[in-house]
C-alpha cells in the first residue's frame, strides 16, 4: 500500500480526535470508580451494575427496543412496496414522488417533532407507544425507501424479465427473485432504521406520552439533576449498540456490492 | 402451412424512435431463423416481442396459430435465452435450471429428473451446484439454454447468443447450438449481427435494417441474391462502384460509368430498369492480371495496388480505382505465387458477368 502523506496524516487525526474524543472520555469516565466529577478514583463497572439494577432504566430499555423494532418493520413493510412501485412505474412524476418521500429527512427535526405533536393533538390520537412509533416512522420510513431504491437501481431488469419468462406470475417475481435479490438492502435498511429510532431524541421528545420513557429521554431527565457515572454508562451502552448496528448494515452492504459484481450481472 | 410464430404488420416505437416497422415475418416449426441486422435494427424488439416483454403498437403477434398480443410473458409457450444470460445469481445452477418447471403446478416430483437430464444434454455435469459468479462465460451460457430448453418450449428466443464469448468458444458453441436444435427439435430464433454466424447456423435468415425487413431468405439466397446494396454489403459484398443502367437482358445489364469501360452483371430484382444502379463483386471473385488485360473475362478494371495483407491462408491485396474507389481482393496463398505484387503496381480487375451483381441503391 501506498504511504500517505504526513499533513494527511495529521489531518486525519485531528479530525478521528474531533468526532470520537468525546465520546471516549464518556464511556472512560463510565468505567470511573468516583462518584462525582471527574477525577479518576479506579476502574469499576459498579455502574453498570447499579443500571441493570434499576427497574425504570429496564423499562426505558424495553420501550427503547419495542418502538424501535416495530417503527423498524413497518417502516419496511411500506416502504419495501413504495420502493419496488417507484421503480416498476418510471415515468416523469418518479423524481418529484421521491423528492417528496425523502423530504422528512432534511426537514429540521424539531419541526417534525412539533407538528406531530399539533396533528396528534388535534385528532386527537393519545401520546404513547402508537404516537411514537407514527414519530419514528415519519423518519424511517425515507431512510428504507431510499437504501432499497439505490439497491433497485443496480439490478439489471433482465432478472426480472428471465423469470416471467420463465413462466413466473407477477407474484413469484416477487417472491423467487426481486424480494431475495433486496434481502440484503432490507437487512441494511432495517438496522440503520433501527439504530436511528433507537437514538432518535427530538422528535420522541415531543410525541412521548406518559409511562412510555425510551432511553433517550432517560438520559435527558436524568441530565437534569447533574450527570452522574450511571448516565456515563448508559450513553456508553447506547453508543456501543448503535455502533455495532451500523458496523452490521455496513457489512451487509459490502456482501451485496460482492455480490452484485459477479460476472453474471454485467 | 405449419408457421409457428407469425408476425403480421408489427409495428413497435420507443418514444420517438420507431424501433420495428410494419415487419412481417413467419418461422416454421422446427427451423432455425436468424434476424441478421447492425444494432439498433429492432431485432432485438422483435424478439422481445415475441416473448411478450414489449408489446407491439400495432399489428399482430401469432404462436401457434393463436393471437398472442394480449399474454404475458408467463403464459407464452416461449423461452429466451438473455443476452448476458440473466442467470439468478443467487440460486445455484440446479436452482436455475429447475426455475422454469418449478413455476408450473404440473411439473410436479419430475423436476429432477428433468433438471438432471438437461445438465447432461449441455455437458455440465458434476457442476449444478455451483453459483453464477463461479462459472465461465462458456458454462454460463450452457446454463441459459438448459434454463430455457428445460421447459420444452415451442420456440427458443436467442439474444446475440455468441457475443459475449470469445472467438474460440464462440466456434464450438456454434456447433453446439447446432446439435441442441436438432435434438430438442423446437423452433429456435436467433438475433445476431455477426453474418458468418447466421449464414452457418441458420435456415433461414431476415435481414433488417433501421426497424425495416429487407430480406428474408435461405443463407444461400441472401448470399447470393441480395435484395438491394444495404443487404449485400451486411453479408460481405464490400467491393462497388456506382453507374447508370443502359440496358438490361436476360437478367443482366449493362451499366456506364464515366471513368469505366462498359461493365456488365448480373440483375437478379428484375424491378424498374434503367436508373442508377450500384455494381458490387465479392473480393474472392475478382481475378487480378498483371500487365495485359486476360481474355475470357467480361468486365475489366484499371486499378493500382494500395495495400498488402497477409492473412496467413490467403492474401488480402486492396486497390485504387481511377474514381479513389477502394477495392479489396482475396488471393488463396497458392494462387499467389505466380503473381507477386508490390504496392503502387498498375494491374486489372477481371471478372465474369454472373460474379457481379447490380443493384437498386
Amino acid at each position: 500500500m501506498r504511504r500517505l502523506p504526513g499533513p494527511i496524516i495529521l489531518s486525519g487525526g485531528l479530525v478521528m480526535v474531533f468526532l470520537y474524543f468525546p465520546i471516549l472520555v464518556l464511556m472512560g469516565l463510565s468505567l470511573n470508580a468516583s462518584t462525582m466529577g471527574v477525577a479518576w478514583k479506579g476502574f469499576s463497572l459498579q455502574w453498570y451494575a447499579k443500571l441493570l439494577g434499576n427497574p425504570a432504566m429496564i423499562e426505558a430499555a424495553v420501550n427503547s427496543l419495542i418502538i424501535a423494532f416495530t417503527s423498524t418493520s413497518l417502516s419496511l413493510l411500506l416502504g419495501i412496496g413504495t420502493a419496488i412501485r417507484l421503480e416498476q412505474q418510471q415515468s416523469r412524476h418518479t423524481s418529484w414522488m421521491m423528492a417528496i418521500i425523502v423530504l422528512p429527512l432534511v426537514i429540521p427535526e424539531i419541526l417534525l417533532g412539533v407538528a406531530l405533536l399539533m396533528l396528534f393533538v388535534l385528532c386527537q390520537i393519545p401520546l404513547g407507544f402508537g404516537s411514537m412509533i407514527i414519530g419514528h416512522m415519519v423518519f424511517n420510513l425515507p431512510l428504507t425507501v431510499v437504501i432499497l431504491r439505490a439497491r433497485l437501481r443496480k439490478m439489471d431488469p433482465a432478472w426480472e424479465e428471465a423469470a416471467r419468462d420463465l413462466g413466473a406470475t407477477p407474484w413469484k417475481v416477487l417472491t423467487c427473485i426481486t424480494l431475495p435479490m433486496l434481502r440484503p438492502a432490507i437487512w441494511g435498511a432495517a438496522l440503520l432504521s433501527f439504530t436511528v429510532s433507537l437514538d432518535d431524541f427530538v422528535v420522541t421528545f415531543f410525541v412521548a406520552g406518559p409511562g412510555a420513557t425510551t432511553l433517550p429521554l432517560k438520559v435527558f431527565s436524568m441530565i437534569k439533576t447533574g450527570i452522574t457515572p450511571e448516565v456515563n454508562a448508559l450513553s456508553a451502552i447506547l453508543v456501543v449498540v448503535s455502533m455495532c448496528c451500523v458496523g452490521l448494515s455496513w457489512i451487509v452492504h459490502q456482501r451485496a456490492n460482492a455480490q452484485s459484481s459477479t460476472p453474471s450481472s454485467s | 402451412m405449419n408457421a409457428t410464430v407469425v408476425l403480421e404488420h408489427v409495428t413497435k416505437a420507443h418514444g420517438q424512435m420507431v424501433a420495428v416497422n410494419d415487419v412481417s415475418l413467419s418461422m416454421k416449426s422446427g427451423e432455425f431463423f436468424s434476424i441478421l441486422g447492425p444494432s439498433g435494427s429492432g431485432k432485438t424488439t422483435i424478439l422481445r416481442m415475441i416473448a411478450g416483454l414489449d408489446v407491439p403498437d400495432s399489428g399482430t403477434i401469432m404462436i401457434q396459430q393463436r393471437v398472442v398480443n394480449a399474454d404475458p410473458p408467463h403464459v407464452r409457450p416461449v423461452n429466451m435465452v438473455f443476452q448476458h444470460y440473466a442467470l439468478f445469481p443467487h440460486m445455484n445452477v440446479f436452482d436455475n435450471i429447475a426455475f422454469g418447471l418449478r413455476m408450473r403446478p404440473e411439473a410436479g416430483r419430475n423436476i429432477r429428473q428433468a433438471v438432471e437430464r438437461m445438465v447432461a444434454l449441455v455437458r455440465l455435469d458434476g457442476k449444478s451446484q455451483r453459483f453464477p459468479g463461479q462459472l465461465s462465460g462458456g458454462e454460463q451460457q450452457r446454463v441459459a439454454l438448459a434454463r430455457a430448453l428445460v421447459n420444452r418450449p415451442v420456440v427458443v428466443l436467442l439474444d446475440e447468443p455468441l457475443a459475449a464469448l470469445d472467438q474460440q468458444l464462440r466456434q464450438e458453441m456454434q456447433g453446439e447450438l447446432k446439435r441442441l436444435q436438432q435434438e430438442v427439435n423446437a423452433t429456435f430464433i436467433c438475433v445476431t449481427h455477426q453474418q458468418d454466424e447466421a449464414l452457418t447456423l441458420s435456415d433461414r435468415i431476415a435481414v433488417m435494417h433501421a426497424g425495416t425487413l429487407l430480406q428474408v431468405g435461405t443463407p444461400q439466397e441472401v448470399y447470393d441474391q441480395p435484395a438491394s446494396s444495404t443487404v449485400a454489403r451486411f453479408i460481405g459484398l464490400s467491393n462497388s462502384l456506382s453507374g447508370t443502367m443502359t440496358r438490361l437482358e436476360n437478367n443482366v445489364c449493362w451499366i456506364e460509368h464515366e471513368a469505366f469501360p462498359t461493365l456488365m452483371a448480373r440483375y437478379p430484382s428484375g424491378a424498374a430498369a434503367h436508373g442508377p444502379v450500384t455494381v458490387m463483386v465479392r473480393p474472392e471473385r475478382l481475378h487480378i492480371s498483371l500487365d495485359v488485360p486476360d481474355k475470357g473475362y467480361d468486365n475489366t478494371l484499371p486499378a493500382v495496388v494500395h495495400h498488402i495483407m497477409f492473412h496467413g491462408n490467403e492474401m488480402a491485396y486492396q486497390f485504387r480505382l481511377r474514381n479513389e474507389a477502394v477495392w479489396t481482393a482475396r488471393v488463396p496463398i497458392g494462387e499467389t505465387r505466380r503473381a507477386q505484387l508490390a504496392i503502387g503496381q498498375a494491374v486489372y480487375l477481371q471478372w465474369a458477368v454472373h460474379e457481379g451483381l447490380a443493384l437498386v441503391p
